[in-house]
């Protein structure tokens, strides 16, 4: 079937099975390359394999928790938003979270996802005490940092290419309520963002909006948004009749794809502005429900619609502290002078290095989206030697479309991860169109 | 009984492998129902067991059933912790049609199972609940047991024939406190249809039949189509002349 990630590019016909207990994964394991896909969210081609992608969605049990410890086990086919739904009400919320919560455990550890803490907490791997891994022989191995350790810790940010995750245990954040404490703080260009974020780093939650199209004196403005876990004691009387927020939300939907063009430099740039000029009015601090604050856009249902039939690319890198500055300048003019920025850019400082070949490292993280029109993918290029000329590394996840010597270039552990491959009988099993792209 | 004894009544899941099954299970657990997993090879049930506890904090256990043991069923009920207050029959085979209309033994394997099966187990249940003088069973069938199909007649006269079994049932327990649902799934996206080219307006998630289940049961119903669009699909598939009926292919 015809098969994509979220970024709806690029687009392949790939054979599917769905995953139905450890038997049959370790039957699908042996007989050929595959690669394992969760609920679709990585943005590129990072869970497409034409020869079997192996759908985990039905491997979805909860199978233990452990209310001391605050560790869940689970299928790796659990959503995230399955777990919160379980455990918020209870007084539990996941460690780290992207920004939908329609991830599933598996793909989570594979991405070794991030959220607006990583500054303080680090990426999920650090909050997954195991995993069972099905290696290239079929076989279940329990991989923590005691047992298999080496395995363990290719295998978070691996995405899939260690073996398939069919089981794990996450740890979980004990919270008072569902709501969250917000301050937005308005930056009029680049060096105030990064400076509220260097004095935010004791904040639980931060997080910028950035304006991609602001230009000269007002390149790189910005929203800072700091996030805390509301205690019971600080909520107003209506909220904690609300203690965990659970009620649902008005969904909306885009119901088809909407013309490519309609998202161009005017429309963004009008958009932007006013977002910018609305934030700085309403700067403070307010109470906001938790789906509203981590997972505003799975409000909006089959939201990567908006830019047309043709998709979209993701374009995420990270900058090492002392050349983020300069690096995102450059970024950012370019993006400027295309034109082509998309709404939702997000800069983010990011805490310490995980492990393996996983993405985050100390700096700065700038995401944005770019349709995948030629001109969209022309700049991707451009952007990627901008910030491999500062030192930069790429999420895998968001990726679609970076060239393998750009990888290489960028990932100084890619050649050791190749030679795990390698030496373990992987680089045959595991493969994704991806990871034949970037030569791991 | 008060609402809230029903709400904290056992529910018995048949075939609890089944995706209709899990689903049905998950729906009633939600509802704070404590569960009883029966199927063949129950100890591969355990994580499916521990699903049920952890999320919904509700007990559940497993317990060995084969459908086509009938000799063993009174002695299973027997060895039931409690007898249950709901049992849902999600049991099924599907079979392979073009390969079960020529081979005997895979026929009546297909027959055996949605039909001689099934009804086996009710009866035991049936016998239990009419002594207590309550309880609730549930059937799933299906819309293939409406009329029989070139395509799928071994499956769908086995299902006809749990069909009427359900309706005969409920007729003779009514009176008897004990109510008797009668599920007809259309096309439903399970392991069991998997690979099959369904058309989407007709084809419902386990999820879907599930609710309808839980409706059924807590409203009473008798037999509930699931989309319902299949009521009236089956309306008039069953009042297609026969003449006419035996030259289609549908």
């Amino acid at each position: 079937m015809k098969l994509s990630g979220w970024g709806r590019f690029p687009v392949r016909d790939c054979k599917v099975a769905i995953a139905r207990g450890d038997a049959a994964v370790a039957e699908f394991v042996q007989s050929g390359p595959l690669i394992a896909r969760g609920n679709g969210r990585g943005y590129g081609d990072c869970a497409l394999n034409p020869g079997l992608t192996l759908d985990m969605r039905q491997m979805n049990r909860m199978l233990a928790f452990d209310a001391t410890e605050g560790l869940l086990a689970v299928e790796a086919g659990v959503l995230l938003s399955d777990i919160i739904a379980t455990f918020l009400p209870r007084g539990w919320f996941p460690f780290v979270t992207p920004g939908t919560k329609f991830v599933t455990v598996g793909g989570m550890i594979a991405a070794d996802v991030h959220g607006k803490n990583h500054h303080r907490d680090g990426s999920v791997g650090r909050f997954i005490e195991w995993v069972d891994l099905v290696g290239a022989d079929g076989q279940i191995r329990r991989c923590s940092r005691d047992e298999n350790a080496d395995l363990f810790s290719w295998t978070i940010g691996g995405m899939g290419l260690t073996g398939v995750i069919l089981r794990a245990a996450m740890r979980l954040r004990p919270v008072e309520s569902g709501w969250i404490r917000q301050t937005t703080l308005p930056a009029p260009d680049l060096d105030a963002a990064i400076r509220i974020f260097e004095e935010s780093l004791d904040a639980t939650y931060s997080v910028a909006w950035i304006d991609c199209l602001a230009s000269g004196p007002r390149l790189g403005r910005s929203l800072v948004m700091l996030g805390e876990h509301s205690t019971q004691d600080e909520l107003p009387e209506a909220e904690l009749a609300n203690r965990w927020a659970m009620q649902g939300k008005k969904k909306i939907n885009v119901p088809f794809d909407l013309p490519s063009g309609l998202l161009n430099r005017f429309t963004v740039g009008a958009f932007n502005s006013a977002y910018y000029w609305n934030g700085r009015r309403t700067a403070g601090t307010r109470l906001v429900d938790w789906d509203s604050y981590f997972y505003p856009l799975d409000a909006i249902g089959n939201w990567n619609r908006i830019y047309g039939a043709q998709g979209f690319a993701q374009f995420q890198c990270a900058l090492p502290l002392d050349t983020a500055a300069a690096g995102l300048r450059e970024l950012l003019d370019a993006i400027a002078r295309a034109g082509a920025g998309s709404f939702l850019a997000v800069l983010k400082r990011f805490g310490p290095r995980g492990e393996g070949i996983s993405f985050p490292m100390p700096g700065y993280t700038l995401a944005l989206d770019i349709p995948a029109s030629t001109g969209g993918l022309e700049l991707l290029d451009r952007l990627d030697e901008v910030a491999l000329a500062h030192g930069g590394r790429f999420y895998l996840a968001k990726d679609s479309r970076m060239g393998a010597r750009v990888f290489q270039q960028s990932e100084n552990r890619a050649g050791q991860f190749r030679a795990l491959r390698e030496a373990k009988g992987l680089s045959e099993r595991f493969t994704s169109v991806q990871s034949e792209r970037l030569g791991l | 009984m008060s609402t809230n004894t029903v709400a904290k009544a056992p529910v018995l899941i048949l075939g609890a492998r089944s995706d209709i099954a899990r689903a049905t299970a998950h729906r009633f657990a939600k509802a704070g129902h404590p569960i009883l997993l029966a199927a063949r090879q129950a100890e591969r049930l355990e994580a499916d067991r521990a699903d049920l506890q952890v999320r919904y904090g509700v007990q559940a256990t497993v317990h060995e059933f084969d459908v086509l043991a009938t000799e063993s069923h009174a002695a299973f009920v027997d060895s039931l912790p409690t007898l249950p207050e709901i049992a849902v029959c999600a049991v099924g085979l599907l079979g392979k049609q073009e390969e079960d209309e020529h081979d005997t033994t895979s026929a009546v394997r297909v027959i055996r199972t949605n039909f001689e099966g099934p009804a086996s187990i009710l009866a035991v249940l049936a016998d239990r609940f009419e002594e207590r003088r309550h309880g609730t069973l549930v059937g799933i069938s299906s819309v293939a047991g409406e009329r029989g199909r070139a395509s799928n007649y071994i499956y769908g006269s086995a299902k006809a024939g749990f069909t009427a079994y359900l309706s005969g049932l409920r007729n003779r327990l009514a009176k008897r406190g004990v109510h008797v649902v009668t599920v007809l799934p259309g096309f439903v996206d399970t392991a069991m249809t998997a690979g099959m080219d369904l058309p989407k307006p007709l084809t419902a998630q386990p999820d879907e039949i599930a609710e309808a289940i839980h409706r059924a049961v807590s409203g009473s119903r008798n037999t509930i189509y699931a989309r319902r669009i299949w009521q009236p699909i089956m309306m008039v598939i069953r009042s297609i002349p026969e003449g006419i009926f035996k030259k289609l292919s549908i």
